[in-house]
């Protein structure tokens, strides 16, 4: 099967029924794309088609062919993406698992709505963070919201 | 402090094989990459650290990184001393086998009980001042002078007359050859890097996907592995029938694992869909399938019996028939899971005279000793490459999970990679231990508390590891036996009541339990002695100026004596000393009229006695407060037929961003030579706070968790 993933065309020997999370994971090796629950509830698989945040792990390989596709690790070059640049300002991971999932669905929530309110923020943001670092995120999000507003 | 000796390090490097396995240098550690064995170099000063010609100052932790910061706060110990280029700081854990082989040169390397800094702290100060003046003393033989007449500063050494410096990378291979005696280390008012807000050094990686989880680690040849258990824990494997799975795609070996099953497969997602399609018959066990109602109500009939008495002052009963008036309250908690994001996992190879092991844990001693035994090579040939822990809690000090996935790679013969399913780690986890407890106080006629009893009965983790263990299991009763409450007259007595289920520790432990109950009953004696909560417990603490202390700070920063904005918003409080650390927290709660509640605010004042980087320690505070309230809200797994319900993340709730209220923390410390633990202590006083904000604004006693079963929660 042929996915374009982080702007390259990869094609990969795989059941089409596979998740693309574990198509991202096992087959090419980008582990950055986490597993957390396998059933869509925690958004730590969450990456980005056509833009969109999607959950990886419902997903099928079939069903991911002829999207975009964009994990963490195409995000940017040394995590220099204002959204990655804002997580590091505000030191916002702390065991770090879910954050690959927070990030991705921040950056297709500022992309869809420049200036978020905070009922924008918690209708977005519906990943699991379980060491607590939600109004650490929230402040880098209108940071980067802020920043843009400026430049 | 002993092995700084450069000889004895050689003397370890040649005698293990393929050279000493040093962890990775995590910063620099790409996606995908299998471990790479590392030798050290001549740099290295001591066995904390090592200094390279480019100025890169390798630091060494024995504690594990899991979310709680020691990666940072830890190596600014050494800097400090070392006096340091912060921004030439690197990191890498300390290696397992070169401290058991050096008579735990690197100390207990277990991360628990909040103490990695209290563990290290000492070791890591002396590791940095030794180090600091080795490297003095090689500058000053470079020149021909005396160390009295030089200095460093800033990852160089300078000569008192400013005539000439060199970078620490110059002098690094004559440091480590040069001898020092009498190393004093520094005096807090000279610290430079300690106490300073510094970012995490892991951030960097845990911002574009390159840090490696457990999960994380590819090492070539390997294939996958996921494990089955039986639902209701205990009872036991019958039969399967591999022949329905053995031509599914990827598919390798089925293997009994006693009373578990594995599937392994080239992908995990192969051995996955194998493991959903193969039949398996479980052996029942009908003393097992029993239902949550059930087991509570053991736990309460229980209540009434004596117990062992672990404490008692004055004639308790005597004082009971006196009392003018009494009351009496049962507190209840569930079983609760820890449900770290990262389901657990463990990598394995074992191969004929070594074994590698791949695995975010709190404890690699034991795990090299657990896998040493299975596989039956030396200790000193087991290589633990400890991971990035995406969340543990607790969880990942368990040895199960690292024992499976042994036993599944003897069997395999190839690096084999096990996975627990999020279904298999909430069904077969290790859960905060259930709980039930009885308190009864007896007043006189002017409205004093005269006698206090409790009788706690509590699933012991001891007795889950150890079926001999007798007497009272110590961390039943954390927070109950060392209460700081002058009571006239007490008794505390517990007994254990152990179920078909297993339990573990769970952030926090014993405290977030018994704090719990403990610090609601105190509201229901300051209502029955008409008393203010907060006043109350001040005049139960008269004597103990610390908790005073807090307390006041507590009163002065929170909203706990502001006017409400609504009649349906008010104030609860606790106050709870655990690891060192006391917290005390006012939440602000409201309750709407559909029979909703929120938390709109939790305010924090914590003393630890000292802080190493302010940063880490206000994002565990913060984290822990909220890992309580998940909790309090939602924690709770029920027992069905012997099998626990909630099977994920959607039946078993982790708080959200939406119901995440606001966070705000004062600190009051005391200093001294206290260094108290912040990775659990602010877990335990969320529950009975909100409680009794609940109560102060309904007039219903919250007895029992999680707060979900009386209430809805509004977003």
């Amino acid at each position: 099967m042929r996915f374009n993933v982080n702007d390259e065309d990869i094609e990969v020997d795989v059941d089409p029924e596979t998740p693309l999370l574990w198509v991202l994971r096992d087959n090419l090796h980008l582990t950055g794309t986490k597993y957390g629950c396998g059933i869509g509830a925690c958004g730590a698989c969450t990456i980005l088609m056509n833009g969109h945040p999607i959950k990886s792990c419902l997903t099928t390989a079939e069903a991911s062919q002829g999207y975009n596709i964009q994990t963490i690790e195409g995000l940017s070059e040394n995590a220099s993406h204002p959204i990655q640049l804002a997580w590091i300002e505000g030191d916002v991971p702390q065991c770090g698992y879910c954050q690959s999932g927070q990030i991705m669905t921040a950056v297709a929530l500022l992309n869809d709505k420049a200036n978020p309110s905070d009922e924008d923020i918690n209708e977005a943001m519906q990943n699991i963070c379980r060491c607590g670092t939600y109004s650490r995120i929230r402040a880098a999000i209108k940071k980067v919201a802020r920043e843009r507003a400026d430049s | 402090m002993s092995d700084f000796s450069r000889r004895d390090f050689l003397k370890v490097a040649t005698s293990t094989a393929g050279g000493l396995m040093v962890g990775f240098p995590l910063l620099s550690m790409g996606v995908s990459k299998p471990y790479e064995a590392k030798q050290i170099t001549a740099r290295e000063i001591n066995a904390w650290l090592v200094i390279e010609p480019d100025e890169t100052v390798l630091i060494r932790i024995a504690k594990a990184e899991m979310g709680q910061g020691v990666m940072t706060s830890l190596p600014m110990f050494i800097a400090d001393e070392l006096e340091a280029d912060w921004r030439k700081i690197k990191v890498e854990y300390a290696d397992v086998n070169r401290s058991a082989l050096r008579g735990q040169l690197y100390g207990d390397m277990t991360t628990r009980l909040s103490n990695s800094v209290s563990e290290s702290r000492l070791m890591m100060h002396a590791a940095g001042a030794e180090a600091r003046e080795r490297l003095i003393k090689a500058a000053a033989e470079t020149w021909g002078v005396r160390p009295e007449d030089c200095y460093a500063d800033y990852g160089r050494v300078y000569q008192n007359s400013g005539a000439q410096s060199l970078g620490y990378g110059e002098v690094a291979r004559l440091a480590s050859e040069v001898s020092v005696a009498n190393v004093k280390i520094k005096t807090p008012e000279f610290y430079s890097t300690l106490g300073l807000a510094t970012p995490r050094l892991d951030v960097p990686a845990k911002v574009d996907g390159s840090a490696v989880f457990g999960i994380d680690v590819r090492v070539p040849d390997m294939v996958y592995a996921t494990v089955l258990h039986n639902p209701v824990p205990g009872a036991g494997l019958q039969s399967m029938r591999f022949n329905a799975i053995r031509h599914m795609p990827g598919v390798i070996r089925a293997l009994r694992l006693g009373d578990a099953i594995a599937i392994v497969a080239e992908t995990f997602w192969q051995a996955k869909r194998a493991a959903d399609m193969l039949p398996v018959y479980w052996k029942s066990n009908e003393g097992n399938k029993r239902f949550d109602d059930t087991i509570k109500r053991e736990f309460f009939e229980k209540l009434p019996s004596p117990g062992e008495v672990m404490m008692r002052k004055g004639d308790i009963n005597q004082l009971m028939d006196d009392a003018e008036r009494s009351i009496e309250s049962d507190y209840y908690v569930p079983y609760v899971a820890q449900a770290p994001l990262e389901p657990l996992n463990c990598t394995v190879h074992v191969q004929e005279e070594r074994v590698d092991v791949w695995v975010g844990h709190q404890d690699p001693e034991g795990v090299m000793d657990v896998v040493a035994q299975l596989t039956g090579v030396s200790r000193y040939k087991v290589f633990v490459h400890n991971c990035f822990m995406g969340g543990s809690f607790g969880r990942r000090s368990h040895m199960d999970f690292v024992i499976e996935a042994t036993r599944i790679a003897i069997q395999i013969g190839r690096p084999v990679q096990m996975i627990w399913t999020r279904e298999e780690d909430m069904r077969a986890g290790g859960y905060r231990p259930m709980s039930a407890m009885r308190f009864k106080a007896g007043f006189d006629v002017e409205k004093n508390l005269t006698v206090i009893t409790n009788h706690s009965v509590t699933h012991s983790i001891e007795y889950d590891q150890d079926k001999n263990a007798t007497g009272v299991d110590e961390a039943s009763v954390e927070g109950l036996v060392d209460h700081p409450y002058r009571f006239p007259a007490y008794s505390f007595s517990h007994s254990r009541l152990n179920t078909h289920l297993k339990s573990w520790w769970w952030r926090s432990g014993g405290h977030s339990i018994n704090a719990f109950a403990m610090e609601c009953f105190i509201d229901e004696l300051a209502a029955a002695a008409e008393q203010d909560p907060l006043d109350y417990r001040k005049f139960l603490l008269r004597d103990e100026p610390d908790y005073l202390r807090v307390l006041d700070q507590l009163e002065r920063k929170s909203l706990y004596r502001k006017r409400r904005p609504r009649r349906n918003t008010d104030v609860g409080m606790a106050i709870h000393k655990s690891y060192g650390t006391l917290v005390a927290v006012v939440a602000e709660v409201t309750v709407e009229s559909n029979g909703g509640m929120r938390v709109d605010k939790l305010t924090a004042a914590v003393d630890c006695g000292n802080v190493a980087n302010p940063m880490t320690a206000e994002e565990q505070v913060e984290g822990s407060l909220l890992f309580g309230l998940s909790a309090t809200l939602y924690g709770k797994l029920t027992v069905e037929a012997g099998r626990i319900l909630e099977d994920n993340l959607d039946t078993y709730e982790i708080l959200r961003m939406e119901e995440t209220p606001e966070v705000e923390i004062h600190w009051e410390l005391s200093g001294g030579e206290h260094w108290g633990g912040l990775g659990e202590p602010a877990t335990a006083v969320v529950a009975p706070a909100v409680c009794n904000a609940l109560y102060k604004i309904t007039g219903r006693r919250i007895r029992s968790l999680p707060v979900r079963d009386y209430y809805l929660t509004v977003k």
